[in-house]
C-alpha cells in the first residue's frame, strides 16, 4: 500500500491552529504538515481533536486561532474556499450522517452530483460505476435509512467520492462495521487510489490494524500532537513490535500509568452451568422481514458472552427481546430463570441495559445521569453519593462529573454509559457495542472493568463487539448474520473449525460462505476516470444546477414522507373549514332574560320586544336578585331586564320610568352588540308608542337612514372570514415547513454537506424555498376553490392578481421561516418561535377581526410591517370588493419589497462555516 | 407506581428545559410580552374606527352631524367628494362613509323624509357589524335634536338604564389579556411535552427509559407533572404579575379557583400534548399536527368569538375540548367573581376530559413505546 510516503508535496499545513469549545481546549498551537499524495492515519484516544482538526481541513469550522493551509491556499479566506471545495471531500463521523435518511440509496449520491456541478450524463454514468463498484447498485433504490451501518459508510464514499477529490477526509470511517465491510471498504479506497494517483486521503482511525497499513501516521493526545511519521518509524522510535504498544509508548507518562494490559484469568472450574440468558428458538418479525430468526443459545452465570456479525444482522434485535424491550414473535427469551416480561420491573433491577450507541441525556451533567439512574433504579437515597462516587472512581469519570456529556469525547461517554448501566450493581450486563468507535487505552480500561465484574462479582456479560481482539477475549462467542446465529462456541473453537489463522479470518470466512452471491463487484477492476467540471463553476456566485439540487432534495423528502405533504395540502383545508364555521361575528340567540315587577300586559309587550326578535332567546324570568346574580354570573344569561313595579301604570300618568339593563361585559365585543340591540330596541318601542295615537302615518320618520353594506351585502360572516383564513393559513403552515427545513438539518447533522460543498448560502436558500413556494401555492389553489366552491364566497375581482400577489406573499412567507432558521437550533425552539410570530400578529394585528389603522401601540406598529396586513388587503380587495391589479398596486409594492429584504438578512445571518 | 420515580423523571424535565436558553425566553416572551402587547393594541369594539363624510348640503344640521364624530370612538371625519368615496372604501381607508345628500335640512324640515346613505364595509367584520348601529344612532340623535328645536312631539318618559357588569367600560384589553393567557397556557402544554418525548425518541433515550425499572405510566406522569407545573408558574406569575398589576385588570373571583380551573386544564392539556408527539412521527409532522390542532381549539373555544354564533354541531363538538371549559371558568371566575358554586361543573368537565385524554395518551404511549 505504499505509494510514495516520501512525496515532498504538502497537502496541509497547520500552523499553531487552536480551537475552543467555551472551556474546553480542542486543539492546542497544533503545526503540522500533511504530506499529498498518500494515505495520512490520525490515530489518538478520543476527544483528542482528531474530528476538529479534520473540520477545519475540511473547511467545515470556522479557523479560531493559526494558520491552515490546504492545497496551496489559506482556509480563512472564502475565495480560495470557494475554489477548495471541489477538490475536497469530507465524510464526518457517525454512520451516515451526512446522508438524508429517507431518500433512496441513488437519490442520495445524485443530490451530491448535483451539488458538484455534473451534468446529467456524467453524473449518471459517474452514479452507476460508484454503485456498481461498490456494490450498492442492487440497492440503489433502497431507502438509506434502511441500509447497514457497513452499507452506509460505503454510501458515504460514494456521495463523498462523486467529485472525484484531490483531498479525500474520512473521520472515523469504519467505527461500528464489521470486519467483511470493513475489508471491502478498504479494498475500495486502495483501488480508487489506483486509479487517481495522487489522490491524498486523510483518515482518523481507532483500529490500530487499519493504521499500520497507511503511509504517513500522527498520533494525538490532548490537542497536541505527540509524534509523526511512517508506522515502521513509530515501532522503531518506542521499540514495540506492533502499533497498539507503539501508541501506549507515546503517551505522556502520567496517562501511561493507569493502563494494565487485560489479563483474563481462566472461569473457574466448578461453576454452575447455571442459565443467566437463555433464548430458546427466538422469532421477531417486522412485517414480512424477519429480523431474528430461531436463534437459540444459553449464557451461563458469570460467563463473558461475545455476539459478533455484520450490522443489521439482528444483534440489536435480540438483545432487546432478551431485555424485554422487544416482543418475541416465537419462541422464548428466559432472564435469570423467568421467562422475560416486560411488566416485570424486578427482573429489570438486576439487569444492566446499554443501548447502542450513547442514549444518556445530553442535557444532564455526568453527575446528574448517574443520580437520575441511580434513583430510578431505587437505591437508597442515603448511599446514592456514595455509589456515585464509586462508579465515577471505578469509570474514571472523577474529574469530568460536572461536565456535559455532548461536550465530551466518545470514549469518555461510553463509560459513562457503562457506568449508568452498573450503577445497581445488576447481576447481568446487556452491553450492545459498548466500545464502538472508543480508542485502544480506553478499550482496554473497559475491559479490565468487564472481566472484573464477571471473575469477581460472577456478572454475566452479554456484550457485541467488532473487534476481534475483543470477542477472543470472551469465555463464548456467537456468529450471528441474516438474522440466524451460525455458530456458538468457544474463540479457539471457532477458529479451529475453520482453520484460519485468527478470528477475523474465520469469521470471514463464515459470512463468505453465508453470503454467497452477495459479493462485491470484481475488485481488480479499477475506478473509472472522469474530468472533473471546471473549477470554474464552483467559482461562479450562483449556480441554478446546485440550487436545484437543494430543490430536489427537499421536494423528494416531501414525497417520501407522505404525514407530512398530506398535512401540509389538506391539513390547511381543514383548518379553513373550521374556522370559516366556528368564527363567526353576526351575533344571535343571545340569551336574557327579564325581572318583572310590574307584570302587566304593557310590562310583557316591552318585553316581547327582545323576546321576538331573531337576535334574543328568552329563559325563564328570574325569581329575585340573588337568582338574577346567580345566572349571570355563570355567564348564562347575557342581558338581565328589571321593568319596575308599576311601569304600566307612570307609563299612562307620564311619570319618569327607568328600566335597567344589565349586560355581560366579560366579552366585550358581544356585550357592546347587546347594547346597540337593545337600545335600538327600546327607541322602536318608544315610537310605536308614541306614534299609536296618530295611526300609520306618522309611522314614517323625519329622515331616512340608508344602510348599504357594501361588498357583503348579506353580511355574511362566512364571507368577510373566508378571505382572511387565507391569509393567516399561508403564512403559517409554509414558514413552519420552512423553518424545519433548515432547523432540522442542524439537529441532524446533514448541515454539514453545506458547509463542505461549493454551495453558497443563497443556493442553499432560495433552492429549500422552492418546493415550499410550491406547496404553499398549491395551498393557496386549494384554499380558494375551497372557498368559493365549498363556502359559496363569490369571488368578485381579478383570480390573476389575487393569484400573482399570492405568489408573492409565500415567497415572503417562506423567507421569514427561513431567516427564523437561522437562529434556532432546536427543532422544539423553532416550532414554538414560528408559532408565535406567524400566528398571533397574523390573528390579531393583520386587519382580520380589527382593522389594522384601529390598532394602537406596538400592535399598530407591527400590522404596519407585517406582511399579512398587506395580503389581507388584496385577499379581501379581490374577493369581495371586485378589485384588479391597477387598484390593489399599493398593497402589493409592500410585498416586493419584504421579499429582498428577508432573503439578504436569512443570507446574512446563515453560515457558511461551524462556529 | 413509584412515586419517587415520577418525581425524579420530572426533575430531569426540568433540568433539561433548563437548558435551552431559547426554549426558556419564549416561554418567558409568551406569558409576558406577548400578553401585554396583545392587551394593549386590542381596541375597544369601536375604536378609532374611520369614517369619511361626503357633505353635500352644507347646512347647519349637516355640519353638526360632522362634528357628532369624535375619539376615541372614531377618528376626526375626514370631508370627501363624492368622486372619492369608493376609492376610498375599495382601498380599505374608511370602515364608514355617510353621504348627507344636497338640501338636506330644507327637505327635513318640509317633511319631505330625505334620505342620509351610510355605506359600510362589511368585510371589516367587528366595526361593521356594531359600528352601524353607533353610526345610525349618532346620526339620528342629532338629527333628532335639530328638529326638537323647530317642532314639538310627544315624548315618552321611558329611560332605560343600560349598564355593563363585570367590566362596566367594557374595556376589551380585559378580556384580550385573559384570553391571551388562555391561548398560551394551551399552545405551552401541548408543545413543550410533545415535543419534549419526540426529543427523547429521536435521540434515542426513550429506549434506555425503558430497560430500566419505571413504567410507561411513570415516564408520562413524570414529564406532565413538570412542564405541567412550568406552565402553571408561568400562569400565576402571568396573572398577579402581568395581568393585574401591569395592565390592572381587576380580578374579582377567587385566583385560587382559577388556579386550579389552570391545572387540569393544564394537566388535559399535556396529555393531548403527549398523545400527539405519539401519533406523529417526527418534529415536523408533530408541527403540523399541533398546528392542526391548537387552532381550532383557540378559534372555537369560545375565547375569540362567543360560542352561541357557532353552529350547533361545533358547539357540541367543542364541549370536548378542555379550554372550552377553562374559557367558560376563566371569564366567570375573573370577570363576574362567579365561586365554587357557579363553575363546578367546568372543574368536573375538566378533571373528565384530562382523565380521558390521560387514559387514552396512556394507551398509545404504551403502543409507542413498543
Amino acid at each position: 500500500m505504499n505509494h510514495g510516503a516520501a512525496t515532498a508535496d504538502i497537502v496541509a499545513r497547520l500552523q499553531g491552529v487552536g480551537l475552543s469549545y467555551g472551556k474546553t481546549r480542542a486543539l492546542d498551537a497544533v503545526t503540522l504538515d500533511l504530506p499529498s499524495g498518500c494515505m495520512v492515519g490520525l490515530i489518538g484516544p478520543d476527544g483528542v481533536g482528531k474530528s476538529s482538526l479534520l473540520a477545519l481541513i475540511a473547511g467545515a469550522r470556522t479557523i479560531q486561532t493559526g494558520h491552515v493551509e490546504v492545497l496551496g491556499g489559506d482556509m480563512a479566506n472564502a475565495a480560495h474556499r470557494r475554489s477548495a471545495y471541489p477538490r475536497i471531500a469530507y465524510m464526518p463521523q457517525g454512520l451516515g450522517r451526512n446522508l438524508y435518511p429517507t431518500l433512496s440509496v441513488f437519490d442520495n449520491v445524485d443530490f451530491f452530483g448535483r451539488l458538484f456541478g455534473h451534468e446529467k450524463g456524467e453524473r449518471e454514468h459517474r452514479i452507476r460505476d460508484l454503485l456498481e463498484s461498490t456494490g450498492l447498485a442492487l440497492f440503489a433504490s433502497r431507502p438509506v435509512a434502511n441500509l447497514s451501518g457497513g452499507m452506509k459508510q460505503k454510501l458515504g464514499l460514494c456521495c463523498a467520492l462523486i467529485h472525484d477529490p484531490d483531498l479525500l477526509i474520512l473521520d472515523e470511517p469504519t467505527t461500528g462495521i464489521d470486519p467483511l465491510s470493513r475489508r471491502q471498504f478498504w479494498q475500495l479506497i486502495e483501488r480508487i487510489r489506483s486509479s487517481r494517483e495522487g489522490m491524498s486521503v486523510i483518515v482518523a482511525t481507532a483500529y490500530m490494524e487499519e493504521a499500520a497499513r497507511f503511509d504517513w501516521l500522527i498520533a494525538m493526545d490532548g490537542g497536541r500532537v505527540l509524534a509523526s511519521g511512517t508506522p515502521d518509524e513509530f515501532l522503531e522510535r518506542t521499540g514495540t513490535s506492533e502499533l497498539d504498544a507503539a501508541f501506549i509508548a507515546l503517551l505522556p507518562a502520567a496517562k501511561r500509568e493507569g493502563y494494565r494490559e487485560v489479563v483474563i484469568p481462566p472461569r473457574p472450574a466448578d461453576t454452575d452451568d447455571e442459565a443467566a440468558i437463555e433464548a430458546d428458538h427466538l422469532t421477531k418479525r417486522f412485517g414480512d422481514f424477519i429480523a431474528v430468526d430461531d436463534a437459540s443459545f444459553r449464557i451461563h452465570r458469570g460467563e463473558i458472552f461475545g455476539f459478533i456479525g455484520s450490522n443489521g444482522c439482528g444483534k440489536t434485535t435480540t438483545m432487546k427481546m432478551l431485555t424485554g424491550l422487544l416482543d418475541a414473535s416465537d419462541g422464548r427469551a428466559m432472564l435469570l430463570g423467568r421467562e422475560v416480561d416486560p411488566r416485570n420491573v424486578e427482573v429489570r433491577r438486576r439487569v444492566g441495559y446499554m443501548s447502542q450507541g450513547f442514549s444518556l441525556y445530553s442535557e444532564l451533567t455526568v453527575r446528574q445521569n448517574l443520580e437520575l439512574h441511580a434513583r430510578l433504579f431505587g437505591l437508597p437515597a442515603g448511599g446514592i453519593d456514595g455509589r456515585v462516587n464509586e462508579v465515577a472512581r471505578q469509570f474514571e469519570l472523577t474529574g469530568i462529573l460536572d461536565a456535559w456529556p455532548e461536550a465530551l469525547p466518545l470514549g469518555n461517554r461510553q463509560r459513562l454509559s457503562l457506568a449508568v448501566a452498573m450503577i445497581h450493581a445488576p447481576d447481568v450486563l446487556i452491553l450492545d457495542e459498548p466500545t464502538s468507535g472508543v480508542d485502544p487505552v480506553a478499550r482496554d480500561g473497559f475491559w479490565t472493568i468487564l472481566v472484573d465484574l464477571s471473575r469477581c462479582l460472577n456478572v454475566t456479560v452479554f456484550v457485541s463487539t467488532h473487534f476481534m481482539n475483543e470477542a477472543e477475549r470472551c469465555d463464548r462467542i456467537a456468529l450471528m448474520h441474516a438474522g440466524k446465529v451460525l455458530v456458538c462456541d468457544t474463540p479457539a473453537a471457532i477458529v479451529g473449525s475453520r482453520g484460519t489463522p485468527t478470528l477475523e479470518a474465520a469469521f470471514v470466512d463464515y459470512l463468505e460462505d453465508a453470503a454467497n452471491g452477495e459479493q462485491v463487484a470484481d475488485m481488480a477492476e479499477p475506478l473509472p476516470k472522469v474530468a472533473r467540471p471546471s473549477a470554474g463553476d464552483a467559482r461562479r456566485l450562483f449556480d441554478f444546477r446546485r440550487m436545484y439540487a437543494y430543490t430536489r432534495r427537499e421536494t423528494l423528502e416531501l414525497l417520501r414522507d407522505p404525514i407530512r405533504a398530506t398535512l401540509a395540502t389538506v391539513g390547511s383545508l381543514i383548518l379553513m373549514f373550521v374556522i370559516g364555521y366556528g368564527i363567526n361575528m353576526d351575533v344571535e340567540n343571545l340569551t336574557f332574560a327579564i325581572l318583572d315587577h310590574d307584570d302587566t300586559a304593557i310590562s310583557r309587550d316591552y318585553a316581547l320586544q327582545l323576546s321576538g326578535s331573531r337576535f334574543f332567546t328568552e329563559k325563564p324570568p328570574f325569581a329575585g336578585y340573588a337568582d338574577m346574580d346567580r345566572r349571570m354570573e355563570s355567564g348564562e344569561i347575557a342581558l338581565a331586564l328589571e321593568i319596575p313595579p308599576g311601569f304600566a301604570r307612570d307609563l299612562s300618568r307620564g311619570r319618569q320610568i327607568s328600566v335597567g339593563a344589565w349586560i355581560d361585559g366579560a366579552m366585550p365585543a358581544r356585550a357592546e352588540t347587546v347594547r346597540g340591540y337593545v337600545e335600538g330596541m327600546h327607541a322602536n318601542w318608544l315610537m310605536q308608542k308614541a306614534r299609536e295615537p296618530y295611526g300609520d302615518v306618522a309611522a314614517q320618520g323625519a329622515f331616512q337612514l340608508e344602510v348599504r353594506y357594501r361588498y357583503n351585502p348579506d353580511v355574511r360572516s362566512l364571507d368577510a372570514m373566508a378571505p382572511a383564513v387565507i391569509p393567516m393559513l399561508l403564512l403559517m403552515i409554509p414558514s413552519m415547513l420552512a423553518v424545519l427545513s433548515v432547523v432540522r438539518e442542524k439537529e441532524l447533522g446533514s448541515i454539514v454537506n453545506f458547509y463542505v460543498t461549493p454551495v453558497t448560502r443563497m443556493e442553499f436558500l432560495l433552492g429549500k424555498q422552492i418546493p415550499y413556494v410550491g406547496i404553499a401555492m398549491l395551498n393557496f389553489l386549494l384554499l380558494t376553490a375551497f372557498a368559493v366552491f365549498v363556502f359559496r364566497v363569490p369571488l368578485t375581482g381579478s383570480l390573476a392578481t389575487l393569484t400573482a400577489a399570492a405568489f408573492l406573499y409565500v415567497v415572503v412567507a417562506t423567507a421569514m421561516g427561513l431567516f427564523l432558521s437561522t437562529f434556532m437550533r432546536s427543532q422544539i425552539a423553532a416550532i414554538f418561535g414560528t408559532v408565535l410570530i406567524t400566528m398571533i400578529p397574523a390573528a390579531q394585528y393583520s386587519g382580520m377581526i380589527d382593522p389594522v389603522s384601529s390598532l394602537q401601540g406596538v400592535g399598530a406598529f407591527i400590522g404596519q410591517v407585517y406582511p399579512a396586513t398587506y395580503f389581507m388587503t388584496i385577499s379581501r380587495g379581490v374577493f369581495s370588493k371586485g378589485l384588479g391589479f391597477g387598484d390593489l398596486s399599493g398593497a402589493l409594492v409592500p410585498l416586493l419589497i419584504a421579499i429582498p429584504v428577508f432573503i439578504g438578512l436569512s443570507a446574512a445571518f446563515l453560515r457558511k462555516q461551524e462556529r | 407506581m413509584r412515586l419517587a420515580n415520577v418525581f425524579h423523571l420530572g426533575v430531569k424535565e426540568l433540568r433539561g428545559l433548563g437548558r435551552n436558553t431559547m426554549l426558556l425566553v419564549l416561554v418567558v416572551y409568551a406569558f409576558s410580552v406577548a400578553i401585554y402587547v396583545g392587551s394593549q393594541a386590542m381596541p375597544e369594539t369601536l375604536n378609532r374606527a374611520p369614517i369619511a363624510i361626503v357633505d353635500e348640503d352644507q347646512s347647519a344640521v349637516s355640519s353638526r352631524i360632522t362634528s357628532a364624530f369624535y375619539l376615541p370612538y372614531f377618528m376626526p371625519p375626514r370631508l370627501i367628494a363624492q368622486s372619492e368615496m369608493d376609492l376610498r372604501m375599495d382601498a380599505g381607508l374608511d370602515t364608514f362613509a355617510l353621504d348627507i345628500p344636497p338640501n338636506f335640512q330644507r327637505d327635513l324640515l318640509a317633511g319631505r323624509s330625505p334620505t342620509i346613505q351610510l355605506n359600510i364595509d362589511a368585510t371589516r367584520m367587528s366595526q361593521a357589524f356594531t359600528g352601524g348601529g353607533y353610526v345610525q344612532s349618532i346620526v339620528t340623535g342629532e338629527v333628532e335634536e335639530f328638529l326638537s328645536r323647530h317642532r314639538t312631539e310627544r315624548r315618552l318618559p321611558v329611560e332605560i338604564d343600560l349598564r355593563a357588569r363585570f367590566n362596566p367600560e367594557l374595556n376589551k384589553g380585559w378580556f384580550g389579556a385573559i384570553n391571551e393567557m388562555i391561548e398560551a397556557i394551551t399552545m405551552l402544554s401541548v408543545i413543550l411535552t410533545g415535543a419534549a418525548l419526540i426529543r427523547e425518541r429521536e435521540h434515542g433515550t426513550i429506549e434506555h427509559l425503558l430497560g430500566m425499572p419505571v413504567t410507561a405510566f411513570e415516564i408520562m406522569v413524570g414529564k406532565i407533572w413538570s412542564m405541567g407545573a412550568v406552565v402553571l408558574v408561568a400562569t400565576a406569575f402571568c396573572l398577579f404579575v402581568v395581568v393585574e398589576n401591569l395592565l390592572a385588570v381587576p380580578i374579582e373571583g377567587s385566583r385560587l379557583l382559577f388556579m386550579a380551573g389552570a391545572g387540569l386544564d393544564i394537566v388535559a392539556m399535556t396529555c393531548l400534548g403527549l398523545f400527539l408527539a405519539t401519533v406523529a412521527g417526527s418534529m415536523p409532522q408533530f408541527a403540523l399536527l399541533v398546528m392542526m390542532v391548537l387552532m381550532p381549539l383557540q378559534l372555537l373555544s369560545g375565547g375569540v368569538t362567543p360560542r352561541e354564533n357557532m353552529p350547533e354541531i361545533i358547539q357540541i363538538i367543542m364541549y370536548a375540548a378542555p379550554n372550552t371549559h377553562f374559557v367558560i371558568l376563566a371569564q366567570a371566575v375573573l370577570f363576574r367573581g362567579a365561586g365554587l358554586a357557579v363553575v363546578w361543573p367546568q372543574l368536573l368537565a375538566l378533571a373528565a376530559i384530562g382523565t380521558t385524554l390521560f387514559a387514552f395518551s396512556l394507551h398509545r404511549f404504551r403502543q409507542f413505546l413498543r
